[in-house]
């Protein structure tokens, strides 16, 4: 029990204002602007957006500089600011399959239509600090693009419509298909979780889950607890429209675009006797330039469709979807745990009273116990 | 100024002229609002710095018309859904920021902005160009608003495609020594 405190407005006061110029760092070094956080530590950025359930580039690099890059700090920022915004409406679902693809790769097919994109991708580097980027090297980095212009154009040519892996698989009926539906999804910002929560509530929950959390759940799938056999049928990254009905309107428009990270694995069999059998799949759409959180995703959706695809529980964390749905969110997580270090007094002291008393008790007994055995 | 949620008479006669057609691959095509549907999306997904400028160079020009609120610019929130799998169920994938803001000019025209983001200036000045598009300022404002903002957009696709496209590559299969 938390039994709150009064007093050290003042030291608190003093703190926040250390905070703040601790913030600021050294005065002789340039201070940051939220373009270039927004620009040039995109991915922290992305990771922001997704994690605080809100995309908004300039507010997440708002955040991440009042958070002094601390990035559940910031996520924290932004997830109190969403609460504070009425909801306008919701969009139509996301056409995914007409992405203006910045990166699409599939590790099941070689030759996939529309061809194998890597994008900016940190893949095939070598993890070697670079250490002209200490040096500002960027004028010779300029250089080095121009001379690649050439192969631009016939790429260019060819750009055209990327179709989904999953569907030359859904031809051959090789995989289970996933029909459209348009029953409105149950949305966990707006009503308490409730277990079993299904589908649509996992996905919302893990899309905006701890990258690390998801990280580890679906490492735990690749280690044997819960083995599954993912591949990466599909991994896309780029810029999608977003869509909604305005009522005042009567129709529909575009009310921007927003950058998706999807991802779809292809995963072993599902079949019984009467039934042939089918790959299976796993689904990650989550928010910016965020691969890692997208392919973690689909690995922890597809181990926790366990009952759905007819497989035994096998008892491991993976498949447990409270565990896993309870324990994802990392400002419920962060909030329950930061808030030990908080002003615990009266609890300690009950506490220090009830600890005294047994210790008392006990050293009485002994007492009399040695005199009786003395006796 | 009044503030109000009523939408413009015009809006109405729209309404009832029909439900937004839901053909799979492209919604714009049968719908009877696609020029309309097409510059109120264009409008939203440029940049505020851009469009304030194609405004602010048109207004030079001609002085853009007074106005009365019918909603003040407000920011919100929606709620963006995906499909599981790419195509199937919906589910919630999390919040944008929107910024709304419905306008009535003098002479009767009812512009609407709802534009991505937190800019109120960015959802005022797309009500206004909603505005004057519905007006004999059409074609001007075609011109000096929305032909320039459609073209710098391709541009910017463009460019990101040949970068995506020169990253293109073929994958070959080894064969393995063992035989």
């Amino acid at each position: 029990m938390y039994v709150a405190v009064k007093g050290g407005e003042k030291a608190i006061d003093n703190a926040h204002a250390w905070l703040d110029e601790e913030r600021r760092g050294d005065l002789g070094v340039a201070e940051l602007s939220l373009p270039q956080i927004r620009e040039q530590l995109s991915l922290a950025v992305n990771r922001v957006m997704a994690e605080g359930s809100l995309y908004d580039p300039d507010l997440a690099a708002l955040a991440i500089k009042q958070a002094r890059g601390d990035l559940i700090e910031a996520i924290f920022l932004i997830r109190a600011y969403r609460t504070t915004l009425p909801r306008i409406g919701h969009s139509h679902p996301v056409e995914t399959g007409k992405m203006a693809c910045d990166r699409r790769i599939s590790a099941t097919y070689k030759d996939a239509p529309g061809g194998q994109v890597l994008g900016p991708t940190f893949d095939y580097t070598h993890r070697l600090i670079d250490f002209k980027l200490a040096a500002e090297a960027e004028a010779e980095a300029e250089a080095g693009a121009e001379e690649s212009t050439p192969a631009a154009a016939t790429g260019a040519a060819e750009g055209g419509d990327m179709p989904r892996i999953t569907d030359f698989l859904n031809d051959e009926g090789l995989i289970q298909t996933e029909a459209p539906c348009d029953t409105t999804p149950p949305d966990m910002t707006r009503a308490p979780m409730e277990y079993p929560a299904g589908r649509p509530l996992r996905l919302q929950a893990l899309t905006r889950g701890d990258e690390g959390f998801v990280l580890g759940m679906a490492y735990s799938t690749q280690r044997g607890y819960g083995r599954n056999h993912p591949f990466v049928g599909e991994l896309r990254i780029g810029k999608v429209p977003v869509e909604m009905d305005i009522p005042e309107l009567g129709f529909a428009i575009e009310i921007g675009e927003i950058t998706l990270t999807e991802c779809e694995t292809v995963n072993q069999f599902a079949g019984s006797k009467t039934e042939p059998a089918q790959f299976t799949r796993g689904y990650g759409l989550v928010f910016g330039q965020t691969e890692r959180k997208a392919i973690s995703m689909a690995l922890v959706d597809r181990a926790l469709r366990w009952e759905e695809l007819g497989e035994d529980n096998v008892g491991v964390p993976a498949q447990d979807e409270e565990f896993v749905l309870a324990h994802s969110d990392n400002i419920q997580a962060t909030g329950f745990l930061e808030h030990i270090k908080l002003p615990h007094y009266v609890d300690f002291q009950s506490e220090l009273e009830l600890i005294r008393k047994l210790r008392g008790d006990a050293m009485a007994t002994q007492a009399q116990q040695t005199q009786e055995a003395a006796e | 100024m009044s503030i109000a949620h009523t939408p413009g008479s015009s809006d109405h006669a729209r309404q009832q002229s029909g439900q937004p057609a839901k053909a799979p691959d492209d919604p714009r095509q049968s719908s009877p609002h696609a020029a309309r549907q097409a510059w109120m999306g264009l409008l939203a997904k440029s940049s505020a710095v851009d469009l304030a400028a194609k405004v602010e160079a048109y207004a030079e020009e001609a002085v853009l018309p007074s106005f009365t609120w019918l909603r003040a610019p407000e920011i919100g929130g929606v709620m963006v859904r995906g499909r599981m799998g790419g195509t199937g169920a919906a589910f919630n994938l999390g919040e944008m920021t929107v910024t709304r803001c419905a306008l009535r000019l003098d002479t009767g025209e009812t512009g609407h902005g709802y534009v991505q983001g937190r800019s109120k200036r960015h959802a005022e000045q797309a009500a206004m160009v909603d505005a004057l598009m519905q007006t004999a300022r059409a074609e001007a404002v075609r011109a000096a608003v929305l032909t320039p903002l459609e073209a710098g957009k391709q541009a910017e696709q463009a460019a990101r495609a040949a970068k995506a496209a020169r990253t293109k590559v073929d994958f070959f299969t080894l064969v393995r020594g063992e035989d």
